[in-house]
């Protein structure tokens, strides 16, 4: 990408167990202000390779000085995480994209109600100084566990009272979704950052409630996972294209020279999707449908894989 | 060199506008091929052929800047609902107002003037005797609201677009030379709704490739697209809410008067995105030429006799050119004797 940013990073400040926070600073050009709940694309030139990761901005967005981001440490980490905890360093160059946004507030709601698991309360730092300034109704119930996440509990706690609400699960206090979603009243927004598992407890428990899909947003960038290895082949040219375990069919594309649009790399923006001709579909992305993703004719290549040993992709 | 703001001309009534050989040379001339074809034909709002092309700068202020300034505000005087912003896109019209101040002093230093000292702003422009200082952000330090205030100094139509819900709403703008279409009607609109009555592009999945592409585009790439139909008599505000005033003139067009009388109407469309609130600004920047004056360029007035002639039907309908679209073809071709 040749809008690419060039950023130092400013601190690193450990903000939970296994979280890290980075304050990034422009070196040439002003940092572009930015939306709340926008992120942008880190890349991580690694050693093995260069990874790209989309992590979103926790600043204040009329902040235009600096960036922060937050990086958790995941377990099944291929190396992009691991590379932000153990090779960034205070004074070190990073790239990244500009901001965009994919979980926008949805702010003709009557009230905004929040919930974030672990490293996905990040989004919601940007959100709430903008919910404070137009003076929305808005409530925060953030679920962690304190052993290895929960950042900026204490100060969110202490900045929003009454509207916020904290949930430790390794001292054993749990939301209960289906209560909370039961009490808001019409008109009510709700926004799930976190993992897969809480954004579907959040829209079994709002279905069995009968609110409308519209009025529930969610957002999970998905490092893409490693997996079997398998072959792509290209329709149009015939080329055969090998994708390793620890590779995305997007990355094993892009080393064969085979460009496909593409922005956030997490499975969210839907730039990537490619036709599928043959070949069964592990499908790991938040952008398509149930119905879409029982079709099995699309791939988003960046975070989704073949379930058996061979795709035919129409591109 | 750049051409610059001349006289006061006019744009109804007596309509004494006219364009320089400078404003003629310099004209958006909007079709690349002989053929009509319907194609979302964008490309990125970049510098395009050099030192006083319409495309040197983001925004384009030519020698017709003083006559749209004083056309906007005879329609806004007698329509003030031509200008709408609803209250969620408050951020947005700053956004706007941000983004055109700082184009305009940068590349247009001898008009426009802006010094920042933290949130406390002033704002110059030469042209409109205009000189104000006020809080960005605060929408009670200005004269008028945000996008009213710098959408009333700036050539083109403005319209601000929220994104949600992986769609387009149109909820913000200052539409005051539109080409048939009424703001106050699209306001509150998505992308598909507001584009509605287009025909032919719909079986053709072009609104869903456009719309996937718009919601994506990111800070600081804007995209550019010209868009084109024609207007009987140097007419900037040809909207629903006038009609009465101007829908009657098609019938004045003669094989006389065609070359005088019918304009080339251009749009240079540019959408970029807003940082702060992730809004789209969709700039319509419209530019009137009569066939005479297009008649002076023998390369454009025969790509513009096979371009009519080629038109589809429903196009035809569609932009209102019925009445007089053969008397239009009859006319351009003594410029192409080939065909």
């Amino acid at each position: 990408m040749s809008n690419q940013i060039k950023v130092e990073v400013a601190s690193i400040c450990q903000v939970a167990p296994t979280i890290r926070e980075f304050t990034l600073e422009a070196i040439d050009d002003e940092l572009y202000p930015f939306s709340p709940g926008a992120h942008v694309v880190v890349e991580m030139p690694s050693a093995k390779k260069i990874y790209k990761n989309a992590y979103s901005l926790l600043s204040d967005p009329a902040d235009t000085n600096r960036y922060r981001i937050a990086v958790r440490l995941q377990e099944t980490s291929r190396g992009g995480s691991i590379y932000m905890h153990e090779q960034v360093k205070v004074g070190d160059q990073l790239l990244i994209s500009p901001p965009s946004n994919l979980f926008s507030p949805f702010w003709l709601a009557k009230k905004h109600l929040m919930l974030a698991g672990g490293v996905g309360v990040t989004p919601f730092m940007s959100y709430i100084p903008e919910m404070l300034r137009r003076n929305t109704d808005f409530e925060l119930h953030y679920m962690y566990r304190s052993l290895q996440t929960g950042a900026y509990k204490n100060e969110l706690s202490e900045q929003l009272g009454d509207k916020y609400f904290g949930y430790d699960s390794d001292r054993h206090t749990r939301c209960d979704v289906t209560e909370l979603l039961s009490q808001q009243p019409l008109g009510t927004h709700i926004y799930i950052c976190g993992p897969e598992s809480l954004i579907q407890a959040v829209e079994e428990a709002a279905q069995t409630l009968g609110l409308p899909a519209s009025v529930i947003h969610s957002e999970e960038f998905a490092a893409p996972k490693p997996g079997m290895p398998f072959i792509a082949e290209i329709k149009s040219s015939g080329k055969q294209v090998e994708v390793s375990a620890e590779d995305s069919l997007l990355e094993a594309l892009e080393a064969s020279d085979i460009s496909v649009p593409n922005l956030c790399r997490g499975g969210v923006c839907g730039q990537c999707v490619c036709t599928v001709e043959e070949g069964d579909i592990d499908h790991r992305d938040q952008y398509l449908s149930d119905d879409e993703k029982a079709a099995g004719n699309a791939i988003m290549p960046c975070v989704s894989r073949a379930a058996g040993e061979r795709l035919v992709l129409d591109i | 060199m750049r051409v610059a703001p001349k006289e006061v001309e006019t744009f109804r009534d007596d309509f004494t506008y006219s364009n320089s050989p400078e404003a003629i040379k310099r004209f958006p001339f909007p079709f690349p091929e002989d053929e009509y074809r319907y194609s979302v034909n964008m490309e990125p709002h970049t510098p395009k052929g050099g030192e006083g092309s319409a495309y040197e700068h983001f925004l384009d202020i030519d020698e017709h800047y003083l006559s749209e300034m004083t056309e906007r505000k005879l329609v806004l005087d007698a329509m003030p609902h031509r200008c709408l912003a609803m209250d969620h896109m408050e951020l947005a019209c700053w956004d706007m107002l941000e983004r055109l101040m700082t184009s305009l002093a940068e590349d247009y230093s001898d008009y426009f003037k802006l010094t920042i000292e933290g949130d406390q702003w002033t704002w110059e422009n030469k042209l409109l005797n205009i000189h104000d200082t006020f809080t960005f952000g605060d929408s009670s330090t200005l004269p008028k609201p945000p996008l009213e205030y710098i959408g009333c100094q700036v050539q083109g139509d403005f319209a601000l677009l929220d994104q949600r819900d992986g769609d387009l709403f149109l909820d913000a703008g200052m539409v005051t030379c539109p080409a048939d279409w009424s703001l106050a009607f699209d306001a509150g609109m998505s992308f598909k709704e507001w584009h509605g009555p287009v025909p032919m592009a719909h079986n053709e999945g072009i609104f869903e490739r456009a719309l996937k592409y718009l919601t994506a585009m990111q800070v600081g790439s804007p995209i550019r697209r010209l868009n084109w139909t024609l207007t009987v008599n140097a007419r900037m505000d040809t909207s629903p809410e006038t009609y009465h005033e101007w829908g009657h003139e098609r019938t004045s067009v003669t094989p006389d008067n065609v070359g005088e009388k019918v304009y080339l109407r251009v749009e240079v469309q540019v959408m970029d995105r807003m940082p702060r609130s992730n809004a789209l600004m969709f700039i319509i920047r419209t530019y009137l030429i009569s066939l005479e004056d297009i008649a002076t360029n023998p390369e454009w007035a025969k790509r513009m006799h096979r371009t009519m002639k080629t038109l589809p039907a429903p196009l035809i309908e569609y932009k209102g050119l019925s009445r007089y679209h053969s008397m239009v073809v009859d006319y351009l071709s003594q410029f192409d004797p080939a065909n």
